[in-house]
């Protein structure tokens, strides 16, 4: 369902800047998207002259480089080597602070209010997608949720795909359906640049009512929305069908060997990947042990120690490892959290280093075992 | 149902879901060579209430956070009880703790054996070496339960006589009235009246009324995989069948990721499972 008329209204392209004004009058740090040391990542930004205007991502399996794009448009590039996990569950973080008599006082969230300008639609499903492993299981993760509550989620929607990019084949994506406070439309046409900005929440119309604009007519609604068409039907890569019971079928299927004679187990794709979200815990204490500090940080599966247990790791081999990554995530996530943990970002394909491409994979997958299946009928 | 009694406590107590309670040893007795059991009070006077079959994360100062089983009785829950073996540098600074000192408890989590089903119907507890202790909560409830049930069978597997644990009161069950008790071991000196076995082949022998038992299994994996497939084969219906798993846990309410077995998170779904529920998984490589 797409927003009615009367809730968007069209700004110049200068409005940006504007919006970034609203924000800070209400108390938001903004971030977005910025180009540092050849990579985009996500964090503070000033202006809207901080925004990566104008440059794309050449993104492929195994590597993306930012180029110029062939127009001046803010968002033609799409993501931040990082989504918005850190924003909301930190790489690492103290828990408590505990001294011998084990009188622990949990350290208190920081989460001042964040206001997170060009966010995608494949992140926002990411955010839903980590909201319910935090907060939906026996037990809600507050520090998790008074992060996720801080932010003001000011989504756009794309119209340029990078090649790694699958989310029309996830249902998370190119256009917004939900989540956000704001959406915008870009609109760049000969002499004209514009965005429609759309309100989700009371939060954003309240922002949105601030800012100066004309209602969008139907005419930009229009062009927005074959903009997002166009986008999904340019994506090259696509997540196969049944892949959920697929996975489930070929657990000792011989091509997880083949994938780990690539696969240097390095946890990039983990660590790139918006829903990836196991950790571990870690102690530290003061030199004469008298105090102890727990923190909590980011894990990967694809550790060897991810799976020790008494006497040895579960998973010794790289091919059980990477096994039960892409099972969890396109398979394994459904029965424990009732979704798909994969939301077509494609950012595990642009960073793996050896160029593992989880499209492919399944892909290959599902022709080992109809090739497997025929020559059954066949002997 | 027991899962969603477990659930609601959860729920309850969700806010602080990593921040330990204070708990302080009040008695410590070694078990065997390498195991001790601590007898824990909450320093706040909160009892710890809990359903067999349950666990706790207990953490040392300093040193780490492990997941266990909790191995007293259920209906005396002023004192949480627990055993455990020495095998890491977390476990081994457990079975270090002197009395006085304290140690940090959260929990109870994850599933309870189902012993409601046994109500009506003979119960059998299957433990091998160390699996003994997750299951003790359900002889203590069993012993409290004794007239609702046919009978209750205790089937225990250990690899030498110096390591059957609980000894004494596995002597002491086999002379109470309505409990048997069968124990084997791998191997063993000539003074060992005892029988020389596996467990799993005793299993048979012990069984009353097979398509009328509801078995308990713990242990080593391998011996649960034979255990429940011996009390399968005996006619022992697979949905009658229960095991308690064990996978790596940092964080024990599901946040963490890593006790997963294929579609299960060990510390949310389980770690009690029905044998249909985890049969397959347990056969599949590295999983």
């Amino acid at each position: 369902m797409d927003r009615a008329a009367d809730t968007s209204v069209v700004t110049p392209a200068g409005g940006l800047d504007a919006l970034i004004e609203v924000l800070r009058a209400r108390g938001y740090q903004v971030w977005g998207a910025q180009e540092t040391d050849g990579a985009l990542t996500l964090g503070p930004i000033a202006s809207a002259s901080d925004l990566p205007r104008g440059r794309i991502e050449a993104a492929e399996a195994g590597t993306v480089r930012l180029i110029d794009g062939p127009r001046d448009a803010f968002f033609d590039h799409t993501l931040p080597m990082q989504g918005l996990k850190r924003a909301v569950y930190p790489a690492e973080e103290r828990l408590y602070e505990v001294g011998m008599d084990m009188a622990a006082e949990e350290d208190p969230v920081e989460a001042p209010p964040l206001a997170v300008l060009g966010l995608r639609p494949c992140d926002l499903a990411a955010l839903e997608t980590l909201t319910a492993v935090f907060e939906d299981g026996p037990f809600v993760d507050t520090r998790f949720r008074r992060r996720r509550e801080a932010l003001l989620l000011i989504a756009v929607n794309c119209m340029r795909p990078a090649a790694t990019c699958f989310c029309a084949s996830m249902n998370t994506g190119p256009r917004a359906e939900g989540g956000f406070d704001l959406v915008l439309d870009e609109i760049l046409e000969d002499d004209r640049h514009v965005f429609v900005v759309g309100a989700g929440s009371a939060k954003g119309r309240e922002i949105l009512d601030a800012l100066s604009g004309e209602p969008a007519g139907e005419a930009d609604l229009k062009t927005a929305r074959a903009g997002s068409r166009a986008c999904a039907e340019a994506q090259q890569r696509r997540m196969g069908e049944d892949v959920e019971a697929l996975l489930k079928r070929n657990y000792e299927h011989p091509h997880w060997a083949a994938v780990a004679e690539r696969c240097l187990s390095c946890a990039n794709c983990t660590l790139v990947c918006p829903t990836c979200f196991c950790g571990t815990v870690e102690d530290r204490s003061s030199l004469d042990g008298a105090q102890a500090e727990r923190w909590r940080r980011w894990d990967s599966c694809f550790s060897l120690d991810f799976s020790y247990l008494h006497g040895g790791a579960v998973r010794t081999e790289t091919a059980s490892r990477y096994r039960q990554w892409i099972t969890h995530k396109l398979s394994h996530w459904h029965d424990q959290f009732g979704q798909s943990g994969c939301v077509g970002c494609g950012r595990c394909i642009a960073w793996c280093p050896v160029g593992i491409d989880i499209t492919a994979e399944v892909a290959a997958l599902a022709a080992a075992e109809r090739t497997a299946g025929q020559a059954g009928k066949e002997a | 149902m027991t899962t969603a009694v477990v659930a609601e406590r959860s729920v309850h107590s969700g806010e602080g879901g990593m921040l330990p309670r204070a708990f302080e040893v009040r008695a410590r007795r070694p078990e065997l060579a390498d195991c001790v059991t601590l007898e824990m009070a909450a320093v706040d006077g909160r009892p710890l209430d809990f359903a067999p079959g349950q666990f706790t994360m207990l953490y040392v100062h300093g040193v780490g956070e492990i997941a266990i089983s909790i191995s007293g009785d259920p209906a005396a829950d002023a004192t949480l009880v627990q055993t455990v073996r020495a095998v890491g540098a977390v476990s081994k600074a457990v079975c270090n703790l002197q009395e006085g000192q304290r140690i940090g408890v959260r929990g109870p989590l994850g599933t309870a054996w189902p012993v409601e089903r046994a109500f009506g119907k003979h119960l059998m507890i299957v433990a091998g070496g160390l699996g003994l202790a997750p299951t003790r909560p359900i002889i203590y409830w069993a012993l409290a339960n004794r007239d609702r049930l046919k009978s209750v069978a205790i089937v225990y597997g250990t690899r030498a006589p110096d390591q059957i644990l609980y000894a004494p009161q596995l002597l002491g069950w086999s002379n109470t009235e309505g409990l048997r008790v069968g124990i084997t071991v791998d191997r063993a000196a000539e003074d060992w009246s005892g029988r020389v076995g596996v467990v799993t082949d005793l299993v048979p022998a012990m069984l009353r009324d097979p398509a009328e038992t509801v078995a308990m299994v713990c242990g080593p994996e391998i011996m649960m995989r034979f255990g429940a497939q011996a009390l399968l084969d005996a006619g022992v219906p697979a949905e009658d069948i229960h095991l308690s798993l064990e996978r790596n846990m940092k964080c024990g309410i599901g946040w963490c990721g890593h006790c997963q077995l294929g579609p299960h998170l060990i510390c949310r779904d389980g770690p009690v499972f029905s044998y249909p529920a985890v049969r397959d998984l347990m056969t599949v490589w590295e999983l």
